[in-house]
């Protein structure tokens, strides 16, 4: 007799693969990058079918296949799973804590620095210019926003 | 840094002018700038000396083992004082528009016409 296709494990460890693999394209939005719930559903996913066909293939080994690859996608998809836990919960986190950055009511300290176009800037010069190119009146502020470069 | 873009017209219709700051040199902020459609003011500290004077200094954190600033960003009012600052904890998250706008909208004395 002709053993059935244990389809749920390979779907299940291709929505493992997906879960991990759109990291990129989820961080692209807050919504999704903050707390990266939807890769979680993808794992989640995954991990529901990858136990079913484990349970098809020892369960029912008579009537489906999947006794040698269900367990070997399934231990590669607790590993992918655990690497990818490890960079969100740990790697992600592991900013200095800057106890010595300015504070609310300080001073921001003065700086000079090139812009893209090469030209010298200093935030003095930033706060009395306009905040755009539209306006003529000096800016309210400045956002001063340090993040890590795109190399 | 997309979704600042994305609002900027809201935080400069308010007066904020919007400027980046990375180890980056000015020209990948160049390309980077063009290519990514930005139109705010992206500066350059290679050798990372602002960002060690703000205590911002991530090191080793960049490719190679390079130093990098860690996330971080600063509302300063017009008299170079800061207003509101957000510090992460977690490089994924990001300070978001609606909280600087929050953040100058509640500022109390407003320098300007």
């Amino acid at each position: 007799m002709n053993k059935r296709w244990n389809w749920s494990l390979w779907v299940g460890f291709l929505f493992v693969l997906a879960g991990f693999l759109s990291y990129p394209f989820f961080a692209q939005f807050p919504a999704t990058r903050d707390f990266p719930w939807a890769n979680f559903l993808l794992f989640g996913l995954g991990g529901i079918l990858l136990l079913v066909s484990l349970v098809r293939a020892f369960g029912k080994p008579q009537l489906y296949r999947g006794k040698i690859f269900s367990p070997i996608l399934g231990v590669l998809s607790v590993l992918v799973f655990g690497f990818f836990s490890y960079l969100i919960f740990y790697q992600l986190r592991q900013v200095p804590g800057s106890t010595g950055a300015p504070r609310v009511g300080q001073k921001a300290p003065d700086f000079m620095l090139p812009d893209q176009n090469d030209k010298q800037v200093s935030l003095a010069e930033l706060l009395s210019s306009p905040a755009s190119s539209a306006s003529t009146a000096k800016a309210n502020g400045v956002l001063l926003i340090f993040y890590r470069g795109f190399w | 840094m997309r979704s600042f873009q994305s609002r900027l017209s809201e935080l400069e219709s308010r007066g904020i002018r919007v400027v980046a700051l990375s180890v980056d040199p000015p020209e990948t902020n160049r390309r980077h700038r063009q290519k990514l459609g930005f139109t705010y003011t992206f500066l350059s500290d290679p050798k990372a000396k602002i960002i060690r004077s703000y205590d911002l200094l991530h090191a080793g954190a960049g490719p190679k083992g390079v130093d990098v600033a860690r996330p971080a960003e600063f509302l300063i009012d017009s008299s170079g004082t800061i207003h509101w600052v957000n510090l992460t904890e977690n490089i994924a998250v990001r300070a978001r528009p609606e909280q600087v706008l929050k953040a100058f909208d509640e500022m109390p004395a407003k320098a300007g016409p």
